[in-house]
């Protein structure tokens, strides 16, 4: 939830000098657009967006910082392109909060981006949001796959644009550490995975390090081996609550996870380091200038927090392979991402849509650097870093395989509360992991009763 | 107002005082209710109001007021766990806190009298009162970090514990999983099968030394035979970067220096030795014939003293205990200090002469003297820690704060934090209210009593 966007994804330094040719191309409309990429301006202008000149159009979102200045990169392109003028109103880490009281007070924006799936049902079963037009929906049919598309639906109806994804499913390594255990290519599988941690720890080098005192990593960790290990139907039915916790495909995704938490020497800390250790010092700790531990396992976002807190550079001192496959299944691929929705029914907010969903939009965005696109016709050429192309890669690639991550689509007291819930259950569960029976019946007793009181 | 009490003396002037009374005092009455009116709405849309809503509130579920429930709200506070816990912690926190809060501010309030620089040493006490309790609660996240170089509680419990006990010298370092050689605990100690003496080395491969204990370790010795009559070998770190061959002594593999080993027969250790600096290790000739095993003891491979654990499950809500007298040890010391200077010296003195030693004085006159303020102090100071939220919400960690809820978290948990049920969230607050009310009639009583003195 909140990590995707604290997390503001300044990739690497090459993002910074792309934020520059941003710039000089939004500031003016007769310099040549972002990179000079004539496929873009191509794409821009069979867009057919209107002529919004002296249109105001108000975007919300949560984003702060470098997150918020390259989305305006964005805007500025859009505005370049229509002749609109687009303010940015930052909402606040509770995005539902802030727009649930606008638009009861009248005064919403004309788009906002939402963090998660719940929220865009929620307000749409409100009937809060404007569904989206004909020109957006093909734009969404030509460069989205049916997967995106439906997280941004309610009822058959489309409403939302999938504009900016997150890639749940890598796991970061310090290379230096990975050289001195004379490790070379990725692990291919959670058994090869857990091997490579075992020569990792007989070099010397915790290989684990496990930001369990923040309780979403751990469901992070959950549903990487519960998507690979049980598939995603049943992935589905446990994220709507139709199997129970206690189902035996949840025992079996828990002891393969023991593997891993039952055995402290394998885990910066131990049980109890790691029940202690929030995200970015989890990240911190994994590059720093005398590791504590050799893989950190999180998403693209924790890029993020290497640039800003660690002096070791994204693709060279820190790398990040995808998360292996678990037993016989395919290797997984767990997804966050904003959804932009209109709440006002203007020409603006819909051209907006329509420009989000398109490629010229997706690569405005990417150029910026630390932006994800799960737009599949955008040109992975256009990511500026070979890790930032990897990560998107593994996304694109996945196609429908992906799932969106099942805590943040489930109710908020089950999957999104510090201390409660599926975030306490698995903090109990790392620190007892020979008790998934008991882990269980914890997750199952929290999510009845947060399902049920969501109705 | 000016106005309307310059205005009225000539109306009450022109009349007799006999036949305007009942009118004087329903005047009176009057300006009393326009004097008393301001409170009253104050007090009403601020206090009544509040709590005649949350008392509605609470016969509704979640959803709101469309969804009436009846009391199963409050079925729901009594049988939920996490209530329960949190009715709990409470009562420790009242019990625990204001006690050892009065008492050191007792203590410190009588010691101050005696000494010099006693300002100096009441402002230092009194200092963390100035600090927010947000502001309180960060700093002992920190205090009470589980690393010993960022959190001093357990900077100083290792430091005591490493002074007594020396730390070893390769934690963590094991033999590989698969390994014929030596076997044993993952903490070791890591035992050889039963051998018989020969001239050929026992050499015992260790892997996950970390680089930092390996700093300054020179190549691995491996002698091909041993002198006469003793058992030898060597000890090293079977990793070189990249890996390294298994079992073997590799060219930059290290030794492992100032390593016990044991020579054991049946369970009995017979001889030790010390590794060299290149791992080597000499054990003299056994005197039995029988087989015997090589071991490398425990002690070598010890983990470091990881502190305490304060924010553990168990301590977690002791730990935040003890936040908040440092916090509020000042506030009680500075009130009885005042308390203090207002009993008469003459009583201690005549104690003092009468022959009573200190602790009689303090045990017979200053504490009976100081029992109101003592009483103050202990009820202000109960019905402050009932309503504790700040430092439980900031220093118990996720995974704790189940084990450290109080009633004021669970009513914000449930109310808004994931829960968004603010009919339970009502019914907490009214029982809260129910909580804190004996601790306001003592205080009420005691006002009434000091008037009427």
């Amino acid at each position: 939830m909140k990590r995707t966007h604290t997390a503001a994804a300044t990739l690497a330094a090459a993002a910074l000098v792309m934020a520059a040719t941003g710039c000089s191309s939004g500031g003016s409309a007769s310099t040549s657009t972002g990179g000079g990429n004539a496929g873009g301006s191509d794409a821009a202008a069979s867009l057919h967006l209107p002529n919004l000149k002296g249109q105001k159009i108000q975007v919300a979102a949560v984003w702060t910082g470098a997150e918020q200045k390259n989305f305006l990169k964005v805007t500025a392109r859009f505005d370049q392109l229509t002749g609109a003028s687009t303010t940015f109103v930052p909402t606040g880490d509770n995005v539902s909060t802030f727009l649930g009281s606008k638009i009861q007070g009248g005064g919403q924006p004309d788009v906002a981006f939402l963090p998660q799936p719940g929220v865009l049902q929620q307000f749409a079963k409100a009937g809060w949001l404007k569904p989206v037009d004909s020109t957006v929906k093909d734009q969404l049919a030509k460069n989205y796959t049916p997967g995106w598309r439906t997280l941004g639906a309610y009822k058959g109806t489309q409403y939302g644009v999938y504009y900016k994804a997150a890639n749940k499913s890598l796991v970061w390594y310090n290379t230096a550490a990975w050289q001195q255990a004379g490790l070379s290519k990725a692990p291919a599988s959670w058994a090869d995975l857990l091997k490579d941690g075992q020569t990792l720890s007989d070099s010397g080098t915790t290989p684990f390090s496990i930001g369990g005192g923040d309780g979403w990593t751990l469901t992070d960790w959950f549903e990487n081996i519960y998507l690979s290990q049980a598939g995603a139907t049943k992935y589905d039915q446990l994220t709507k609550h139709q199997i129970k916790w206690t189902d035996t495909s949840v025992a079996k995704a828990l002891t393969t996870l023991a593997q891993l938490f039952g055995k402290p020497t394998l885990m910066a800390g131990g049980a109890r380091g790691a029940l202690q250790t929030d995200f970015p010092t989890s990240v911190d700790q994994t590059f720093a200038k005398s590791p504590k531990a050799a893989m950190v396992f999180e998403g693209d976002f924790a890029a993020t927090n290497i640039a800003q807190e660690t002096t070791a550079k994204v693709g060279t001192d820190a790398k990040a392979f995808p998360f292996p496959a678990v037993g016989s299944g395919q290797a997984p691929v767990v997804s966050g991402g904003d959804v932009a929705v209109a709440l006002k029914n203007t020409k603006g907010a819909q051209a907006l849509l329509r420009y989000l969903a398109s490629v010229d939009g997706a690569e405005t965005g990417i150029k910026q650097g630390g932006f994800l696109s799960p737009n599949k016709a955008a040109p992975l050429s256009t990511y500026t870093n070979s890790v930032e192309r990897t990560i998107a890669q593994n996304l694109i690639s996945a196609g429908d395989g992906f799932r969106f991550d099942m805590s943040d689509q489930s109710p908020a007291a089950f999957g999104g509360t510090k201390g409660q819930g599926e975030w306490k259950d698995l903090q109990d569960f790392l620190a007892k992991p020979s008790d998934v029976a008991g882990a269980q019946r914890k997750l199952e007793a929290d999510a009845a009763k947060a399902y049920a009181n969501a109705g | 107002m000016t106005e309307v009490l310059t205005a009225k003396p000539p109306a009450t002037g022109g009349s007799t005082p006999a036949d305007d009374r009942p009118a004087a005092r329903s005047r009176r009455g009057w300006i009393t209710a326009l004097f008393l009116l301001p409170a009253l709405v104050l007090l009403g849309a601020l206090v009544v109001y509040p709590i005649g809503w949350t008392v509605v509130r609470s016969l509704f579920g979640a959803q709101g007021f469309t969804h009436f429930v009846g009391l199963s709200n409050y079925g729901s506070v009594f049988s939920d766990h996490q209530t329960l816990t949190a009715i709990k912690n409470n009562a420790i926190w009242v019990v625990v806190a204001p006690t050892i809060a009065t008492g050191l501010g007792l203590i410190f309030a009588v010691m101050t009298e005696r000494i010099r620089f006693a300002t100096a040493f009441k402002l230092v006490i009194f200092m963390p009162m100035a600090i927010s309790m947000l502001a309180a609660g960060i700093i002992f996240r920190l205090v009470y970090d589980q690393d010993p170089t960022k959190g001093v509680a357990n900077a100083v419990a290792v430091g005591i514990h490493d002074t007594f006990s020396s730390a070893s010298h390769y934690p963590g370092a094991h033999p590989r999983p698969i390994n014929h050689q030596l076997t044993g605990p993952a903490a070791g100690p890591f035992t050889t099968p039963p051998l018989a003496v020969s001239s050929r080395p026992v050499n015992l491969p260790l892997v996950g030394a970390t680089p930092d204990d390996l700093k300054g370790a020179s190549q691995a010795a491996g002698p091909r035979s041993c002198p006469g009559g003793h058992l030898c070998g060597t000890v090293w770190m079977d990793f070189k970067p990249g890996g390294g061959t298994p079992n073997a002594i590799d060219p930059g593999e290290k030794g492992l220096s100032g390593l016990r080993v044991n020579l054991l027969s049946g369970t009995k250790v017979i001889a030790h030795a010390t590794t060299s600096k290149d791992g080597t290790y000499t054990l003299p000739a056994p005197a039995t014939s029988g087989p015997v095993r090589v071991q490398l003891a425990a002690s070598n491979f010890t983990a470091p003293y990881a502190g305490v654990n304060w924010l553990g499950p168990t301590l977690v809500t002791w730990s935040i205990i003890g936040s908040y007298i440092w916090m509020w040890t000042g506030f009680a010391m500075v009130l009885i200090a005042a308390g203090l200077a207002g009993i008469p010296r003459e009583l201690m003195e005549a104690a003092r002469v009468d022959g009573a030693n200190e602790w009689q004085v303090f045990r017979r006159i200053t504490v009976p003297a100081l029992a109101p303020v003592l009483g103050v102090v202990l009820v202000t100071l109960m019905i402050n820690v009932l309503k504790v939220f700040d430092l439980v919400y900031i220093i118990a960690p996720g995974a704790s704060q189940q084990s450290a809820n109080v009633l004021a978290l669970q009513l914000y948990l449930s109310s808004f934090g994931g829960g968004n049920n603010q009919g339970i969230g009502s019914a907490l607050g009214l029982l809260l209210l129910v909580l804190v009310l004996p601790a306001m009639y003592v205080n009420i009583r005691r006002f009434r009593k000091e008037n009427a003195r």
